[in-house]
């Protein structure tokens, strides 16, 4: 069994009316809050940890209705990880559903009532799972209770079989909608009293559904048919379609516009300034200029026909941002000493009594996550209430930064979550919705939807880090790694809420740079200053992206130098299977979680190379110009490696022919889905590895659209992806999913490209640098 | 006033000549299944069908359909062709967050209408201006390869 969370407690909001409309009739409610700690708990993790995520309120719901349909919340954003279909999963198995008779809604943004909806961190199904599981358990329960009471026969004799509850020595059957209203009266059963089904008793946790038929992804036929409701497919009569040219440069301000030739466009409607907020810009817009019309392609053409002159002076050096005037910057601050982040034994030394020394610089450009929906925001007012439809990761944000926007309160803002195109970390900003709230209130309360295009996406993006990673390397005469040090540069995220700190903060070195489980006798991690000069965001995975990608290509760059099989060499950086506390390598983040429930496990580390190495039989040989590429890496609670089989030809055409990724997350709630986001984690790392590149030239975005910033296609994908789920033990607490999949992807295939040519890459992305 | 005739209806739409064919099928016949992702006929979000063919209509004025037959995704499940694509989408799991596969299953429907059998290759040259930023695309070529059996079967 999983081992619960200790302050997890139980409700019945239906008694309490908690829902409006949604605890109506004779509807069953049943929520699981988690208790808030008290006051001599002072550390927390996991969810707990969270904002509101274990205030006394509700975060997940189950409803009952009267003919049999069972109707379960989903809290967190859907966009695309399959979370909507996960977690109605766990909670109809644990009730007993029938997955025909299941339907799902979407919670609207409101953390006090559901918990923590921050869908970011690969932590949905992490956090979400435990309180998912009791609060179907305990419906169960107080369903069979009350069969038990409308039979009068003891409640032992009262089992759930498939939405129905059976009297089991007479055969006798009730279904659950014919007990939804008896037993919406009974208290929520004692959370020591729930008995969790086990394993064997699963219908739908952890079955492959596709094959096997089980659960179907609830949204799949609305997607296939066009039905399902995205951001920017909600109407209201009477909207306004807004487009808004925004400020080139970050920090800069409208300095004059001229809008008459705009508010000759037919279709046209108004103009309006949007005041920008200057630096450092938070979630809030980038101000501008918008242009209202009667449908999007008016307003596109009336922003195309303003003519605008923008104050670029207040900006300060972000004006002067150009991209590889900013790398060779970092290049050479990484060759001087840097904050100590974290030490053992005397790197110095140790490099100098090296019999073989090795040192090589990586970078990885700025990328923008752009999904293909890109960002687009609805709101209206009324009676000074406002609402708000968008494809939001982060509907705690989006509402509180309403709510303040507008001077009114929380409550009186509903954020309504729609689908999510795609999110990889660009949503969880909601300055998009603040837009969209600012010009209906500048109406009237009017509903405006602001549409940002391609070009505004891209080149308005709270940008992936630009990062340089230095590392040296001493080796004794077999090979052996004596030293390691590791610089690692990048600005940090922390610069869009304060003045920019130049310092990675320790959130983004726990990503892999600080807990590096190298067992190396002396090393030493740097952190050199790196100021930021563009809004920097999250993206999938986030800093777990170039500190993987120099770890991983650097550690192949030492078994070469020592003469030795890639795989081999990196067991043996990795030393033998052990658990290692994050707090002893100085990681005093760890994703959040509990650093005694979760330790970095090297075994599981050294289990997912042995398994991809195996399926790419790894020892067999190719033929010249082809290789394989590993690379391995532990982020948001997970393991990852993956080996690519490459070919390049003399032109310096790249073909994938198989990627094999093995992945332990521990228990395998939807593995049809953790299968699915390790398929797309390798695409957006091939991307990554290949094509996916964002410039500045002074503090100008230099890309407009796909035709410039190369995301993958259908021809770069490998002919096979193989993926390999393993160690699915419940006694294991869960990983992440989404995020953890990504960052071996691009150096194990720069490793690939490199036991294939000789050639080794260390400023991504490849782009040209194999031609010729 | 444009006379369209769209999943086989006939709209009057109040539009200039030049808007382009998404934002006429959006904004004002408010058929929202067709979806934006670029602009410039650069990621395919926005394929619909125009005589059987497929279109980037973001980049279409709204006067070339006319006289035509529009086909968006709210309407192909009405051709055998489409219908057996969007089967083979459902049981492939192809769709992440979905937001392209309005686009994918217009150009994969288009593909096996023209050639209900392609080779690995032809499946590439009709999909690879479809972006998928999931990274759908394994399964894409898949299901469009189960489609085309099942089209066989059918045959």
């Amino acid at each position: 069994m999983t081992t619960l969370n200790n302050t997890l407690l139980l409700a019945n909001v239906s008694r309490r009316h908690f829902l409006k409309g949604l605890a109506a009739g004779g509807a069953l409610v049943i929520a699981a809050r988690w208790a808030p700690l008290s006051a001599d708990e002072q550390t927390s993790y996991g969810a707990e940890a969270m904002p509101h995520g274990w205030v006394d309120d509700p975060n997940v719901f189950i409803r009952i209705d009267e003919d049999g349909t069972v109707s379960v919340v989903n809290h967190r954003a859907e966009m695309g990880q399959g979370i909507r279909t996960s977690l109605v999963m766990v909670a109809a198995d644990e009730l007993g559903a029938d997955w025909q008779r299941v339907r799902v809604e979407q919670a609207p943004g409101d953390e006090q009532t559901y918990g923590n909806q921050n869908t970011d961190g690969s932590r949905s199904m992490r956090h979400s799972f435990d309180p998912m599981r009791r609060a179907g358990a305990a419906a169960r329960q107080m369903l069979e209770q009350a069969a038990a009471e409308q039979w009068e026969v003891p409640i032992d004799e009262c089992q759930a079989g498939v939405h129905v509850i059976v009297h089991t020595p007479s055969g006798r059957e009730l279904g659950f909608g014919e007990l939804a209203a008896a037993a919406s009266q009974l208290a929520v059963p004692e959370r020591d009293s729930l008995t969790l089904k086990p394993r064997d008793a699963w219908r739908y946790i952890g079955r492959d559904n596709v094959r096997d038929d089980a659960p179907l992804a609830i949204d799949g036929e609305d997607i296939v048919t066009g039905r399902a409701h995205y951001g920017a497919d909600v109407h209201l009569d009477d909207m306004l379609y807004a487009v808004i040219a925004r400020p080139p440069v970050y920090g800069a301000q409208l300095a004059s516009v001229d809008d008459s030739a705009a508010l000759d466009v037919p279709g046209v409607v108004r103009v309006i300034k949007v005041p920008g907020t200057g630096q450092p810009g938070g979630f809030a817009p980038l101000g501008g200029v918008a242009v209202l019309a009667e449908n999007t392609w008016a307003a596109i053409q009336g922003r195309d026909a303003l003519e605008i002159e923008w104050d670029l002076d207040v900006a300060g050096d972000n004006a002067d941002y150009s991209s590889p005037a900013y790398r060779e910057a970092l290049e050479q601050a990484a060759t001087e000493a840097g904050r100590v982040i974290r030490e053992r034994g005397d790197v110095d030394a140790a490099l100098d009594d090296a019999e073989q020394r090795l040192e090589a610089t990586y970078y990885m450009p700025h990328m923008a996550q752009a999904p293909i929906e890109p960002p687009v925001a609805l709101a209206r007012l009324v009676d000074d209430k406002a609402e708000v439809w968008a494809p939001v990761q982060h509907p705690q944000a989006a509402r509180e930064g309403v709510a303040e926007q507008l001077g009114i309160p929380l409550e009186d803002v509903t954020i309504n979550a729609t689908l999510l195109g795609g999110g990889f970390g660009r949503k969880s900003k909601p300055d998009f919705i603040l837009e969209a709230s600012y010009l209906s209130q500048a109406l009237d309360g009017r509903p405006v939807r602001v549409q940002w295009t391609r070009e505004d996406d891209l080149h308005h993006a709270y940008f992936h880090a630009v990062s340089v990673d230095r590392l040296e390397a001493g080796l004794d005469g077999e090979g052996k790694a004596l030293g390691w040090r590791h610089r690692t540069l990048s600005p940090s995220i922390a610069s869009l809420f304060a003045p920019d700190p130049e310092h990675k903060q320790d959130f983004e070195l726990g990503m892999g740079f600080t807990p590096v489980p190298f067992d190396i006798p002396a090393m030493r991690l740097e952190n050199p200053d790196a100021s930021a000069h563009v809004r920097i965001g999250w993206f999938r995975a986030v800093y777990n992206l170039p500190h993987a990608f120099a770890i991983q290509s650097f550690a192949a760059e030492m078994a070469d130098a020592a003469g030795r099989d890639h795989r081999d060499y990196l067991l043996e950086l990795l030393g033998p299977a052990r658990q290692i506390d994050p707090r002893d390598v100085n990681d005093t983040w760890n994703y959040g979680e509990d650093p005694d429930r979760y330790p970095i496990d090297i075994g599981r580390l050294r289990g997912v190379i042995e398994r991809a190495t195996e399926a790419a039989e790894w020892q067999r040989e190719r033929p010249a110009g082809r290789g394989l590429g590993l690379a391995v890496h532990h982020s948001f609670a997970a393991y990852a490696a993956v080996v690519f089989d490459v070919e390049v030809n003399d032109d310096g055409d790249v073909t994938i022919h198989s990627a094999d990724i093995a992945f332990d997350c521990g228990p395998q709630i939807n593995p049809e889905r953790i299968r699915s986001q390790m398929e797309g984690s390798c695409i957006m790392g091939i991307g990554i590895a290949l094509h996916s590149e964002i410039s500045a030239d002074q503090g100008r975005i230099e890309q407009d659209n796909f035709h410039q910033f190369q995301i993958p296609r259908l021809s770069h994908t490998p002919r096979e992806i193989r993926v390999h789920l393993i160690n699915d033990d419940p006694e294991i607490p869960l990983g992440g999913v989404g995020e953890p999949g990504l960052p071996p992807v691009a150096p194990a295939l720069c490793n690939a490209i490199f036991a294939a040519t000789g050639k080794r890459i260390r400023r991504l992305p490849v782009g040209d640098q194999l031609a010729g | 006033m444009i006379t369209l005739t769209i999943n086989g209806q006939q709209h009057e739409l109040d539009v200039p000549d030049q808007m382009p064919l998404l934002w006429a099928l959006r904004d004002v016949a408010r058929l929202t299944g067709t979806k934006f992702g670029c602009g410039i006929a650069q990621c395919g979000a926005c394929t619909v069908h125009l005589d059987g063919e497929a279109v980037r209509s973001c980049v279409t004025p709204v006067s070339q359909a006319q006289d035509r037959d529009v086909t968006t995704i709210e309407g192909i499940a009405d051709d055998a062709v489409g219908s057996r694509v969007q089967q083979a989408w459902l049981e492939l799991g192809v769709a992440q967050c979905g937001y392209c596969q309005s686009g994918q299953i217009m150009g994969a429907s288009a593909l096996l209408k023209q050639t209900p059998s392609p080779s690995d290759a032809q499946i590439v040259e009709a999909m690879d201006g479809n972006l998928c930023r999931c990274g759908t695309y394994s399964r894409i070529r898949q299901a469009i390869q189960r489609a085309a059996e099942h089209g066989e079967q059918q045959a």
